[in-house]
């Protein structure tokens, strides 16, 4: 069923069950029936002489989210189509655009170039685990509105994520390092100055 | 030709020490891939350009990172970052060479992930060959790119052999230029190559660009002291400054006595399918002035034997301009 679904790309949609929740079905019976390899894999794991176990928990935000993972799936596909985290958006998937840029381990990554099966025990944070317990915005997602930096949107939860990890090892960078720090983004809609305005404010070096 | 949104399914092997590593790619064989970083592989699979039955994942293998100080020069595990390799203090002081060609490959994203052995080991770039077409690099009977219609403009000025398509990677040059050697291991042992002879053209293998065997590991990188401190100058000309592989760069290390130069490695990247070391332009500037006249009476020398495709004679002038500015600055 997994194959079908992907390997036809656009599958046909009726109007009782969207493609999200057609998917969720599947990964559901999925996992109920991998339970048992599961187990026994997990005895061979140590060595990785054995294919790698399906049923992981992963570190996302700051929870354990247990989840069925393919052994080749990609931490983009898993954060949107499995635990629901649609706010990673995927643009290129090939590592070309930046727009599904994630923290692993406070290091920004394309979720889309790193397979699930590598963030096993690492910390893992998306668009959806910058803002504070309490839903106050970051400081970069404040300033991203006050300097409107995005214009279409669509780039700007991975401009978010690379911005809090340039401010989180280099609390006022310059304008340089910041542009350094955003250029594995891309902005179709060219607002990079505005989200360069953004990382600056966000650092408090803008008034 | 339809996209694809995700990877195909696939075995996956995730081992942690490297000799169950070996053990396995030996047991996969053909049927294996090795990854590192991963930031090669990915696109192969998710195009369907290339398949495999199990993905051979490496990067839990802690004893293959890191970058350590040995008596004559230093050891860089095959899957140290990008990142790391840029930022290492050590690699900064001696080889400054190595830190700034690492530092601009492709972005600070794929950086952090992609490692310097997978830097090194990636196929090389051509879009007909990596869309899946049956040229001769994918053991088929024609190139697509040679023709006076192909997309060539990034492709190879020299030691074409049927396939023009050139060397994608940017700190491949400067290791060739360090003299660095390049430590394989299998099941069977370990063995040793010289950075120049790691890399392989199409006239010796059409359908890989290194000499590593089915089931080998590249696992260390060695940089020797004889270039240590030299000086050095890289530069990397691309369409955009981030994402883009290199059209022309260039990898230099200079031994200068009473500003004169003693010995010199000179080595350009992305002009043949290895990265081309200009002998000829190093063996006229032993013993001559460090300076722009050496650099401009010498410059034309380095692209000789050049063959421009029909869309990539620019790269004539700018691999001399490159060569020049290694030389004069």
């Amino acid at each position: 069923m997994y194959s079908n679904t992907t390997k036809n790309g656009a599958m046909s949609v009726n109007s009782k069950l969207t493609r999200r929740r057609f998917i969720k079905g599947v990964i559901f019976s999925g996992a109920a029936a991998t339970t048992g390899t599961g187990m026994y894999l997990a005895a061979n794991a140590q060595s990785g002489q054995s294919a790698a176990e399906r049923l992981v928990t992963l570190n996302i935000n700051g929870r354990n989210r247990p989840v069925d993972v393919l052994p080749s799936e990609t931490l983009a596909y898993t954060l949107r189509y499995k635990l629901d985290m649609t706010g990673t958006k995927i643009g290129c998937n090939r590592g070309e655009c930046g727009a599904c840029t994630v923290l692993i381990e406070g290091v920004p990554n394309y979720s889309c170039s790193v397979l699930t099966h590598n963030v096993k025990g690492k910390a893992v944070i998306s668009i959806e685990g910058v803002k504070a317990a309490d839903g106050t915005l970051h400081a970069v997602q404040q300033a991203f509105i006050a300097e409107n930096s995005p214009q279409c949107g669509f780039c700007t939860p991975g401009q978010v994520m690379s911005a809090v990890a340039l401010l989180n090892n280099n609390p006022r960078p310059t304008r340089s390092e910041a542009i350094d720090a955003m250029s594995g983004n891309l902005c179709r809609c060219g607002a990079y100055e505005h989200y360069i305005n953004g990382v600056m404010r966000a650092s408090g070096q803008l008034a | 030709m339809p996209s694809h949104d995700v990877m195909p399914n696939m075995e996956l092997y995730q081992p942690v020490q490297v000799e169950d590593a070996l053990a396995i790619a030996d047991r996969l064989a053909d049927r294996g891939w090795l990854v590192g970083g991963g930031q090669d592989t990915y696109g192969w699979l998710k195009d369907r350009a290339k398949e495999t039955d199990a993905m051979i994942d490496l990067s839990a293998i802690e004893s293959l990172r890191g970058v350590r100080e040995t008596s004559d020069g230093i050891e860089i595990g095959a899957l140290t970052t990008l990142t790391e390799v840029a930022n290492n203090s050590v690699i900064q002081d001696k080889f400054s060479l190595l830190s700034q060609a690492a530092g601009v490959v492709a972005s600070p994203q794929i950086r952090n992930i992609g490692t310097l052995g997978g830097n090194v080991s990636q196929d090389v770039r051509c879009w007909y060959y990596r869309r899946g077409l049956s040229c001769y690099r994918a053991g088929g009977n024609l190139c697509y790119a040679d023709t006076p219609q192909g997309m060539n403009r990034e492709h190879s000025l020299f030691e074409t052999s049927r396939c023009v398509a050139a060397s994608p990677s940017d700190t491949a040059p400067a290791l060739v230029a360090l003299d660095a050697t390049m430590v394989i291991r299998s099941v069977d042992g370990e063995r040793s190559l010289a950075a120049q002879d790691y890399f392989v053209g199409p006239a010796n293998d059409i359908e890989s660009t290194t000499a590593l065997r089915t089931g080998e590991i590249l696992t260390t990188v060695r940089i020797p002291n004889t270039w240590a401190n030299a000086t050095f100058y890289f530069e990397k000309v691309a369409d955009r400054n981030v994402w883009d592989f290199s059209l022309v760069n260039v990898a230099a290390a200079f031994k200068v006595s009473g500003g004169n130069v003693e010995d010199s490695r000179i080595v350009c990247g992305a002009v043949q399918c290895t990265p081309r070391r200009v002998t000829n332009v190093e063996n006229a500037i032993q013993g001559q002035a460090k300076n722009a006249a050496t650099a401009e009476s010498v410059a034309a020398m380095a692209t000789d034997g050049a063959r421009a495709l029909a869309h990539n004679s620019f790269k004539i002038p700018l691999m001399q301009n490159l060569v020049k500015r290694a030389i004069s600055a």
